[in-house]
């Protein structure tokens, strides 16, 4: 297949992600760039965020932009004016599209629901909530702030505000059972809009949790995410991608900018970006220290702590690493497109075979995708095909 | 030039442990032959293994000056013997240039087996023995029983055994004048044409080849042409000198003395152990009859972990045999394990202590396949092939029978082991020859398949007996078994470096373990692995690698995929040895594992 000018299939898009490194406390699972810090100067921090997004809007072509994501830490810990204030830097410097896609994360509490209607008024269409568990001791185990019931109480506050919402919960918690599991599954659905985040626990280096709880056995592990497929796609909630299930439409736009491995900037201190600059594919990661960060973007730098050039390779192993997480896989327009070769070419043929005749992958009209069971092994899937 | 009646060649016999070398370092000390600054422990056991295990692998020399108490100046040649069965062959050639030996006897702890095999040989060489009962110094010595026990195993006279304490010094000048007294003085004609036996010889990167020598008949001196009559090559004398133990020039060796020369020769396999040396123009009439060549009898296959070390590991071993003819090399390939070499040795000990230099003193990595035996394969057709590899077995349909080496073992165990020793040598197919008791000691004689014992026999002998249990064997006789090859099958392929040659009334234990080894030692991975061991077409025992069931990372977003490649790619690098069974690729990892972590 020629690598030919970008089709529909090949429509990628274009997401800024805003980082927002603040928690009130640090979860024991949780290995994103989050912080605790007493105070946060608000004002120099909105300046920073905006200046950050100016030195790039300055360095990029053109775009529209289909999706904004405030993410963190804890996003529903900034004013609402900072929110407004980035969204409406972005909207001046590029065409927002009419549908558009703007996230917040937000935690459960009361403090937090009360924000709500200010994100609301900031432009945030689509809120996704850390619920995490629908089980007391667990969330206190899990270092959350909150507890099933305030959980359900601003669930119920985010669902009158915004138009879209989405929950995330975390499984294969210890002692968790195959049928607690369940159970605790259709109680989420039943309090679904639209859209589940369901996250297997993993035990990541460096968390209070590394060395202090088990990872979940195998075996298990696999019976929990067999459950969580099979409960989610009878109730009309499919898996869109590994660990994301949604409702027709209702998938999240931003996170598909990312798993089509479209082009993202990234605002904030350890957010990342995937830009193509003077006809570059670029890897571009910002300063992960708060406050190396916020001096860094004040003092008129870029804020950034990485910037490489992706060469071929590179671009073709994180396509199918993003791509093949996808339920309809990755398209075979697109790979050619960003690689410049077609895909069937790209990967050794013998191995390939192996993987689709083990039942693994799929080569179909336009598109590579692993199939449910090639899903459910996919860091192996993807080990062999890019060995 | 010092008369035969001044000059004594002695050896020493003893167990590992028994104090041999402790016992060299005080009579070197006493008669002066290096100053106090110069004596470190072990003096003669110049290999760094040599020290560290407390074992002599090459044999060595030193000649001592001593003035003996009836006023007079003696020349006593010490040849240092290896103490391991394996080494036997050396053992013997040290011996052959003595007219005597001191036999040196643990006083707590008694006769052990490999002392028996080499009382025995010097007992062939018509030596004079001196026991010695040492470490008498130390509370659990009992000279008076250990004296008995010498009598009732080995059969000697022990009546004047010499009690004494290499360590603290005590009894080291009674030793020096029994040598005086006790052995005979060598005899030999100083006029008579040059006759001389080759005892050793090694490479010296200054000098060349070092070549260990007896005279027995005439002189030996600088600028002489000599014959080695076994080799028929000529070569200049360029150095003659003794071992005090440094290298020491003089200007002759004459009849009796024990010393070295070197001729600029480059090659260690010129200058044959047992070779007759003699002068180019004046020939001695006849040669010495010399010993029989040393002969491989356990074999592995040795690979570098790292492919790209197998040049290395080529010349290391081709560095390492210039000084130690006695092993073999050639080269072998494996799909499961890339280039390495198959290699021979005369033992077990042998093969660890090769194994063990090259790891060491040559920095490599390395795997060692299963240890085999050489089997007499007899064809139909009346062909009868000798094979060690498992690889090299002809198609069962083609064999009428197999022979496999037995061995003479000889066991001394405490009594209270005594049970658990016998169990074992039932458990390895062995037949019972004798059993006798010395005091509370058994001794105990087995025929056992070299096969069984070359699997890790030393090791569970060590264990059952608490590291109590001597062992000494000898080859004795081929005899046909009913014997198999085993194969591991992955994914229904071969993997020719686990076969190996088994008893039929042990492949199927053997077998099972091995697929369970491999079953724990294999990732699972994206597909099922079946483990089999076979017998020909015959599936003898089975495993399966389950699937994986779930292997996905749970979060993967714009931020992660950098890590997530990363990750990857170290995978990939670390994985760069794969070795492919149908579907599946296994790290190669898995099969060094199962060869290491042995039965």
């Amino acid at each position: 297949m020629p690598a030919s000018k970008p089709t529909d299939a090949d429509d990628r898009g274009f997401a800024v992600y805003v980082h927002w490194p603040f928690c009130l406390s640090k979860c024991p699972y949780c290995d994103f760039n989050s912080h605790v810090r007493d105070r946060v100067d608000q004002a120099a921090w909105r300046l920073a965020l905006l200046a950050q997004f100016d030195h790039f809007a300055g360095l990029l072509s053109p775009r529209r932009v289909d999706s904004i994501f405030f993410g963190g830490g804890t996003p529903s810990l900034m004013p609402a004016d900072t929110v407004a204030a980035v969204i409406d830097r972005i909207a001046g410097h590029w065409p927002l599209e009419r549908s558009a896609e703007i996230t917040l994360e937000a935690n459960p509490t009361s403090a937090e629901a009360a924000r709500f209607r200010g994100y609301s008024g900031a432009g945030v269409n689509r809120l996704s909530l850390g619920v995490q568990a629908l089980h007391d001791d667990d969330l206190r185990r899990l270092g959350r702030g909150h507890d099933v019931a305030e959980a359900l109480a601003a669930l119920e506050a985010a669902a009158a505000v915004f138009d879209r919402l989405s929950f995330d919960l975390i499984y294969a918690r210890p002692g968790q059972t195959p049928a607690a599991w369940r159970a605790e599954l259709a109680r989420a659905i039943g309090l679904a809009r639209g859209h589940l985040s369901l996250y297997q626990l993993t035990i990541e280096r460096g968390t209070a949790f590394h060395g202090t709880v088990p990872p979940p056995d195998a075996d298990l592990a696999a019976e929990l995410y067999e459950v969580t497929q099979e409960s989610c796609e009878v109730a009309g909630l499919p898996a869109y991608e590994i660990s994301n299930h949604a409702a027709k439409g209702q998938e999240s736009r931003h996170n598909l900018v990312y798993w089509r491995y479209g082009d993202y900037l990234g605002l904030g201190p350890g957010a990342h970006g995937r830009l193509m600059l003077d006809g570059q594919r670029r890897a571009l990661a910002n300063l992960r220290s708060p406050e190396a960060w916020l001096d860094a973007v004040r003092g008129g730098g870029d804020g950034l702590d990485g910037d490489v050039p992706l060469d071929i390779d590179d671009r073709a192993a994180e396509m199918l690493m993003l791509g093949l997480r996808l339920r309809r896989g990755l398209s075979t327009a697109a790979f050619a497109a960003e690689v410049g070769r077609p895909l069937e070419q790209w990967l050794d043929s013998d191995r390939l075979r192996r993987l689709s005749d083990g039942g693994l992958i799929e080569i179909g009209e336009g598109s590579l995708r692993a199939t449910a069971a090639g899903r459910q092994v996919l860091d192996g899937v993807l080990a062999e095909l890019l060995a | 030039m010092t008369d035969l009646s001044h000059i004594r060649n002695f050896s020493i016999i003893a167990h590992i442990d028994h104090g041999k070398s402790t016992l060299a370092d005080r009579l070197i000390e006493q008669c002066g032959g290096l100053e106090s600054r110069e004596m470190q422990e072990q003096v003669l056991d110049s290999m760094e293994l040599e020290r560290e295990r407390g074992i002599t692998i090459k044999a060595q020399t030193v000649r001592l000056n001593y003035h003996a108490r009836d006023g007079q100046d003696y020349i006593l040649n010490l040849i240092d013997t290896p103490g391991h069965v394996d080494f036997s062959y050396e053992v013997n050639r040290s011996l052959a240039a003595c007219e005597g030996s001191l036999l040196v006897v643990d006083a707590s702890q008694g006769v052990e087996a490999q002392t028996l095999a080499n009382v025995y040989q010097a007992t062939d060489n018509d030596h004079e023995i001196v026991p010695v009962l040492n470490k008498i110094d130390l509370p659990a010595a009992e000279p008076e029983r250990i004296r008995e026990q010498i009598e009732e195993v080995i059969g000697i006279d022990a009546s004047e055994a010499i009690p004494i304490s290499a360590k603290t010094g005590q009894g080291i000048e009674e030793v020096l004048e029994a040598l005086v007294h006790r052995l005979p003085p060598p005899a030999g004609d100083g006029e008579a044409p040059l006759k001389a036996l080759l005892v050793d010889s090694w490479y010296d990167a200054y000098l060349g080849v070092i070549v260990l020598l007896r005279i027995i008949d005439g002189r030996l001196a600088k600028g002489m042409r000599v014959r080695l009559m076994g080799t028929d090559s000529r070569h200049l004398i360029e150095q003659v000198g003794v071992f005090t133990p440094k290298l020491t020039h003089v200007e002759a060796l004459n009849p009796g003395e024990i010393g070295y020369f070197t001729a600029s020769i480059k090659d260690v396999s010129e200058t044959r152990v047992g070779d007759t040396v003699t002068e180019d123009r004046r020939p001695t009439a006849a040669a010495l009859a010399g010993f029989k060549p040393a002969v491989s009898v356990v074999f592995c296959g040795l690979f570098p972990v790292d492919a790209d070390d197998y040049e290395d590991l080529r010349e290391s071993l081709a560095r390492l045999k210039l000084n130690d003819a006695s092993f073999q090399y050639e080269m072998e390939t494996s799909p499961a394990l890339g280039f390495g070499f198959r290699c021979g040795f005369l033992g077990l000990l042998h093969m660890e202590i090769v194994q063990q230099r090259l790891e060491r003193e040559f920095n490599l990595d390395l795997i060692t396949t299963a240890p085999s035996v050489i089997y007499r394969v007899h064809l139909r057709d009346g062909e009868m092939l000798e094979i060690h590899n498992p690889v090299d077995m002809p198609d069962p349909t083609q064999i009428e029978r197999i022979e496999e080496p037995w061995i003479k073992a000889t066991i001394l165990v405490p009594d209270d082991y005594l049970g658990q020793v016998l169990k074992l040598c039932e458990e390895r197919r062995g037949t019972q020859i004798n059993l006798t008791y010395a005091g509370s000691r058994a001794m105990v004689e087995y025929r056992l398949p070299l096969n069984e014992v070359v699997f890790d026999f030393y090791d569970r002998l060590k264990s059952v007996s608490r590291g109590y249990a001597s062992f000494d064997y000898q080859l004795a006789d081929y005899q046909p078994e009913n014997l198999v090859k085993m194969s591991i099958l992955v994914n229904h392929e071969p993997v020719d470096a686990l076969a190996m040659i088994v008893h039929a009334s042990r492949a199927e234990q053997r077998g099972r373990a091995l697929c369970e080894r491999l079953k724990d030692l294999i990732p699972r991975q994206l597909f099922a692995i079946a483990i089999q061991a076979a017998i020909g077409g015959r599936i003898i025992a089975r495993e399966t690698v389950r699937a994986l069931r779930k292997d996905v990372t749970a979060k993967c977003y714009g931020g992660d995929v950098t890590r997530k490649r990363k990750l990857l790619e170290k995978q990939k690098a670390g994985k760069k040895r794969m070795r492919s069974f149908g579907k599946v690729e296994i790290p190669q990892e898995a099969f060094i594992a199962a060869l290491r972590t042995g039965e």
